[in-house]
């Protein structure tokens, strides 16, 4: 049986704010994981990253992170990932603003 | 307390304005990520998992209210209106925009704070006894000394390199409260033939590989404290590894060398320096710098409201039974507020709440405030009498609770909920274990506990040092738990022992639960505390109750 296709996606952090980003198909950036593009072939999620790297004016840090997709959600694979996309599990009684973009 | 001269606050200006350019190269593209980073650590700004991170030292864990103030200040208008206190008595705002650090660096300024050797390969900040200066037990005040190291440390142009980071700690007083053995040098005060001075302990440290520190010289006169400092590090700077980030601290170095041959090295280079140091000059310097913290005037007052409340309002007494410390004054003691209330994240602080205690620090503490490594609050002058109306006003604000040196008053390290090391997260772990025996009713009767929680291996949370720790691993992609027993961080310094297999996420408080049932069935009356026990009994039946049910289910 063929090993399944590692589903990735580039994330990083932005450099103005360091809020987690995810990079979009059209090659910016969104705070929201499931705007993420989600590569399939680890050729194009190399390239993306390397594109990603040559924004180091807008983004810190980007790397390739392996996902789950199922019909109606991306799912970080690694609880690490999670934890970047929804925050300190703490949150809940830290005072909260709103999420911020670049 | 010591205030900054014209030279420090000159000095910080210098620095504040070189960072503020720097940030605005990165921001235009003049400079590169890997440019600025390590501009950006010298100044203590981290890039963690959601956001930058920025460590603010405290050195020797003094406040005073303006102090407190303007932390409240800055993490209410540039962070999120909280702060993190730090087992390094640091504290760290974890959601600062880059584009704001300069200026929440210069609003620091403003009241001495800066960030500078938060970060690096540099002698770091440095801690002391949360009750230098109040505690009974004292022989003398360390921070004095403190100072004149966080001088000495501050940019000395030597250090700005070293193999690794370097941190050390001090305490005046033989209970020692600063962890000193698991510190790159420890410094103890002890007195001979009436003069006071040093043992000087080096190469402890936890981490990945945990060591306890050793005398490298049993009595070190005050007036040789910076050469013989300088001497250590110098030594450490030539010998220390540079090839390998996980052999680099000098706990490798006096591991690989040996004691003997460090101290040969350290001494023949202290007998070469030693003639560059003024002694008349430091001594003078120190006596400058003693005068800044002068013990505060603490007359005589009336204890009676404190007998009274102890009489009338359980509430009170079991507050003050656990988290009034002794003072050296008679009719005053030191107030423990607690950042651990049952549920809350250990260490983290609201703006409000720092007010709060500034404001209490100023009516009822002669303006002190004392930031502890256990991640408490400390306000180490008060007068018995004023005592009631403090702890009511520490109610009004959710810092009453009475848990200083109990189950629930948990070091824990962020973690994975921010740190972009950890491998797994601590502060819920805490969370849930001083939820859970709260429900239980059992925290008072178990008594005095030390658990500490680290989510790595870097062990930011001291579990190796913990009466019971526990050090959160990424096991195949799930969060486990290690627990480690029999650890101690005081004068008689000892790593913990592994039990055995770690739990998941959702096994790890019963099992704690276990552990301490099983001290509560073993101990010989209330007084023998859950480390006496084990120390008496060793592992056996803790890991017994630890694991006997797993193989229960396994047969």
């Amino acid at each position: 049986m063929a090993r399944p296709i590692p589903l990735q996606v580039v994330t990083a952090n932005a450099l103005v704010s360091g809020r987690v980003v995810w990079l979009t198909a059209r090659g910016g950036w969104t705070a929201c994981m499931a705007e993420a593009a989600v590569f399939d072939d680890p050729a194009q999620a190399k390239d993306a990253l390397c594109r990603a790297e040559m924004q180091s004016d807008r983004v810190v840090g980007p790397y390739l992170a392996r996902v789950r997709q199922s019909a109606d959600s991306t799912e970080p694979a690694h609880f690490r990932e999670a934890f970047r996309r929804d925050g300190p599990s703490a949150a809940a009684r830290i005072p909260r603003q709103p999420p911020e973009t670049d | 307390m010591y205030r900054h001269d014209s030279f420090d606050a000159a000095f910080l200006a210098e620095r504040n304005r070189q960072f503020r350019d720097q940030v605005a190269r990165r921001l235009d593209g003049s400079l590169t990520e890997e440019e600025f980073r390590p501009l950006r650590l010298m100044n203590g700004l981290y890039l963690q998992l959601h956001a930058y991170m920025l460590r603010v030292a405290i050195p020797y864990g003094t406040l005073n209210p303006a102090q407190m103030r303007k932390l409240a200040e800055v993490a209410e208008r540039w962070d999120r209106g909280y702060g993190h206190f730090t087992t390094r008595q640091n504290i760290q705002f974890n959601w600062p925009r880059l584009i704001d650090v300069p200026d929440m660096l210069d609003a620091l300024a403003e009241v001495g704070l800066h960030a500078i050797q938060t970060s690096g390969n540099t002698i770091r900040n440095v801690t002391a006894d949360h009750f230098a200066g109040a505690a009974a037990d004292e022989i003398e005040d360390p921070r004095p000394y403190a100072e004149l190291i966080r001088q000495w440390s501050t940019d000395h142009p030597e250090f700005q390199f070293l193999p690794r980071k370097f941190k050390i700690a001090i305490t005046g007083a033989p209970h020692d409260r600063a962890v000193t053995r698991a510190h790159d040098i420890g410094l103890r005060m002890v007195r001979r033939n009436g003069r006071p001075g040093f043992e000087v302990i080096v190469g402890g440290g936890l981490g990945r590989t945990p060591m306890i520190g050793q005398v490298i010289r049993d009595f070190l006169p005050v007036a040789d404290l910076l050469p013989y400092l300088e001497a250590i590090v110098a030594t450490y700077n030539l010998l220390g590894r540079r090839d390998n980030k996980y052999k680099a601290r000098i706990k490798i170095t006096l591991h690989e060398n040996g004691i003997e041959r460090m101290r040969d090295l350290v001494e023949a280079r202290f007998a070469e320096i030693a003639p560059d140091f003024d002694p008349a000059r430091t001594a003078a310097e120190l006596a400058h710098i003693a005068a800044h913290f002068a013990p505060p005037s603490l007359p005589e007052a009336p204890e009676a409201p404190y007998h009274t409340a102890r009489a009338a309002d359980p509430v009170f007494r079991a507050w003050a039974d656990t988290n009034l410390h002794a003072h050296r004054a008679p009719g005053y003691g030191i107030v423990t507020i607690s950042l651990k209330a049952h549920g809350e994240v250990p260490g983290d602080a609201t703006s409000a709440r720092m007010r709060a205690v500034a404001d209490l620090a100023e009516r009822f503490g002669r303006g002190e405030i004392r930031v502890s490594h256990e991640q408490n609050l400390i306000l180490p002058h008060v007068a018995l009498g004023d005592l009631p109306a403090v702890h009511a006003a520490l109610r009004r604000h959710g810092l009453a609770a009475a848990n200083a040196g109990l189950l629930s008053d948990i070091i824990a390290c962020p973690g994975m909920d921010y740190c972009a090391l950890a491998t797994a997260r601590s502060i819920p772990v805490a969370q849930e274990i001083a939820t859970h025996f709260e429900r239980q009713r059992l925290e008072h009767d178990i008594g005095p506990l030390k658990i500490k929680i680290s989510g790595c291996i870097n062990a930011c949370g001291h579990h190796h040092v913990g009466h019971i720790g526990i050090l959160g691993l990424d096991r195949a992609g799930v969060e486990t738990y290690q627990i480690t027993l029999g650890g101690d961080g005081a004068e008689e310094a000892t790593l913990g022992e592994r039990t055995g297999p770690g739990f998941s996420a959702a096994e790890i408080v019963p099992a704690i639960e276990r552990l301490l049932r099983a001290y509560l069935g073993l101990r010989r009356d209330r007084g023998e505390t859950f480390l006496q026990t084990y120390r008496r009994l060793g592992p056996g039946p803790f890991k017994t109750a630890l694991y006997e049910r797993d193989r229960a289910d396994a047969a």
